[in-house]
């Protein structure tokens, strides 16, 4: 450059384009907008501080109390076996779907309806309470006779009514992310895997999964962090989760505003991690394009770049 | 006797043939796109397919890997049906498993490329060798290798699709479909979606291939490579072929008005 421009390197003594200054435009909605913004966060935190009813150090005696640690792991046990659940069925929901047979797309489609359609609470009282009912589940074959027989009461313990209500509702929502992200991949992927050979579950599994896996990742990470507070529902039918344990507390000790508060703080303390988790996850799928870069993170770094007169970006 | 020589004795196919049709006939719904399409590519040859928009082209091409099932007629690759076994004079629909296989034996390459945009190079290569030839990782990779270097792309085994010009794109979807070892390769308008630049080195790599004695059926555009290249032209239109022929002599000097008036329009 400077070798084809030796002009540049001559000293003019005064070219006009090295006065130019920029001046920034005046943002004066902005300015007005943060002022109000920090005299809110200043009143809250003011009341957050000075109101002795919330209690701060009963709370902080309370974050890591063996119950509410307990609890805690019931909750996070309870997200991660109905998020796995939910996900094999949603996958194979999502599959009958997309499916050629028009039988097990309507079978799907009857699930989505009424899984998504009904509110979560009430399949989870309804399971529980399935004994009335089936008081009895038993297999009998028409020569061997009964092969077993159990009561209804006895293998849906509330933990496991709340696991199978929340990952069937679950799995709903699952079932259309992971559709629409099947639906993402273009048709040349599967036609140009047929024509190599590979079979239909290859094809799934190696190639329009794989793909689909960008447009699902982001909702399904949403859809963990909206499960992980979802299973505070449980508390109804008295499994011993977070909140259960530390509405059990307050009952006895009405310390009821300290203990909401450590609630909060583990639940947004997950959901910190979670998010954290989510980030990573959709950065790895979304690595065989990253050529692209989304129109925000463009924003972002645009707005961050250091200014420079007649260069565009 | 073998069911090869069985269905060539039957139907009296050439020995040599290795794309055989027989009153090929495709609808959709009450619309019929193929209309009775009778062909024969002997193995080696290169069999160039002209024909305006919507003539069945495409739909000719799919019907040959099984990608569409026939309404009628027969189609035989190698002596043998792709889709179907034939028992007492039946046809009967084969395992998933076993067209798979037979799939596999026929190379097809696309207008819009359809690399898997989630795998490297290298996995575009090896995923169907692997997968459904079963072949040892070494040597799929070693075979890729090969391949790579052969349309000159040697340093992009690492690279993901979309890193690549369509050219480049389009050279690596060849690759692919050899790595299978096909019988016979089948391109649908390999040059369409590219940049005028970027279709010279498609067509070298195709030209190579035909020189090496690459059994090829070619939908194109591009009448140059099928004079030089071809060994027969095939002009169809309305889902029938209106007219076939050494491409030197049916350029040249085409017989029937509709060739000519197609002609005159893409020269
Ligand atoms: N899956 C399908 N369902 C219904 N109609 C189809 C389908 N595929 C193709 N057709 C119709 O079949 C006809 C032939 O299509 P085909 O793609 O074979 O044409 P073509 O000769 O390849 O044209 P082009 O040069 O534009 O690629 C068209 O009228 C098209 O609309
Ligand atoms: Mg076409």
């Amino acid at each position: 450059m400077s070798l084809a421009e030796p002009d540049n390197m001559i000293e003019r003594p005064s070219d006009p384009i090295d006065d130019l200054v920029v001046v920034p435009r005046r943002h004066y909605g902005i300015w007005i907008g943060m002022v109000v913004a920090l005299l809110f966060a200043f009143v809250i935190i003011r009341a957050l501080a000075t109101n002795p009813a919330f209690a701060w150090d009963v709370a902080a005696g309370y974050l890591f109390h063996p119950s509410i640690m307990r609890g805690l792991a019931k909750t996070l046990l309870l997200t991660v076996v109905i998020m796995a659940a939910a996900i094999v069925v949603g996958t194979i929901i999502a599959i009958m779907r997309v499916s050629p047979s028009l039988v097990l797309q309507s079978f799907a489609s009857a699930y989505v309806w009424f899984f998504r359609g009904v509110p979560a609470l009430i399949q989870l009282i309804f399971w529980f309470n399935l004994s009335l009912l089936f008081r009895t589940f038993s297999l009998s074959l028409p020569w061997i006779g009964p092969v077993f027989s159990v009561n209804t009461n006895d293998f849906m313990t509330p933990f496991v009514s709340a696991v199978v209500a929340l990952s069937l509702c679950e799995a709903g929502y699952l079932a259309e992310i992971i559709r629409a992200g099947i639906k993402s991949v273009p048709s040349g992927q599967s036609e140009a895997a047929s024509g190599l050979g590979l079979s239909y579950g290859q094809i799934l599994r190696r190639i329009i999964l794989p793909q689909a896996m960008r447009f699902i990742v982001p909702p399904t990470g949403n859809e963990a962090i909206s499960l992980l507070k979802m299973t505070s529902l449980v508390t109804f039918i008295a499994v011993d989760d977070l909140f259960y344990t530390a509405q059990s507390i307050y009952a006895r000790t009405f310390e009821t505003i300290p203990l909401l508060i450590v609630v909060a703080f583990w639940y947004l303390f997950v959901v910190t991690v979670m998010s954290i988790g989510q980030h990573f996850l959709e950065r790895y799928y979304g690595r065989s394009d990253k050529l692209d870069e989304s129109p925000f993170a463009r924003l972002i770094r645009l707005a961050f770049a250091p200014r420079r007169v007649g260069v565009l970006p | 006797m073998t069911p090869k020589a069985e269905n060539q004795a039957r139907f009296g196919v050439a020995p040599d043939a290795m794309v055989f049709a027989r009153g090929v006939r495709k609808s959709y719904g009450p619309l019929e796109v193929l209309k009775g399409i009778d062909a024969t590519v002997p193995a080696g040859s290169v069999a160039c397919i002209i024909g305006p928009s919507g003539s069945g082209k495409s739909t000719f091409l799919r019907c040959i890997n099984h990608l569409e099932q026939l309404s009628g007629g027969i189609l035989l690759v190698d002596g043998e049906f792709v889709g179907y076994d034939l028992r007492d004079g039946k046809l009967y629909e084969v395992k998933n498993s076993l067209l798979c296989k037979r799939r596999a034996d026929i190379g097809m390459v696309f207008q819009s490329f359809n690399l898997f945009s989630h795998m490297t190079v290298m996995e575009n290569l090896i995923e169907a060798p692997l997968r459904v030839r079963g072949m040892p990782v070494g040597e799929a990779r070693a075979k890729a290798e090969i391949l790579l270097a052969r349309v000159g792309l040697s340093d992009k085994a690492a690279r993901y699709p979309r890193e690549l010009s369509g050219g480049q794109q389009q050279r690596v979807a060849i690759a692919r479909a050899l790595a299978m070892n096909p019988k016979v390769l089948l391109f649908d308008e390999p040059t369409s979606a590219l940049d005028p630049e970027l279709v010279g080195e498609v067509l070298q790599v195709m030209r190579d291939l035909a020189a090496s004695g690459m059994t090829m059926v070619v939908v194109t555009h591009e009448i140059g490579f099928a004079r030089e290249v071809g060994d027969q032209l095939i002009f169809m239109d309305q889902g029938v072929i209106v007219e076939r022929g050494v491409p030197r002599e049916m350029i040249a000097n085409p017989q029937s008005p509709r060739t000519r008036e197609f002609l005159s329009r893409v020269l």
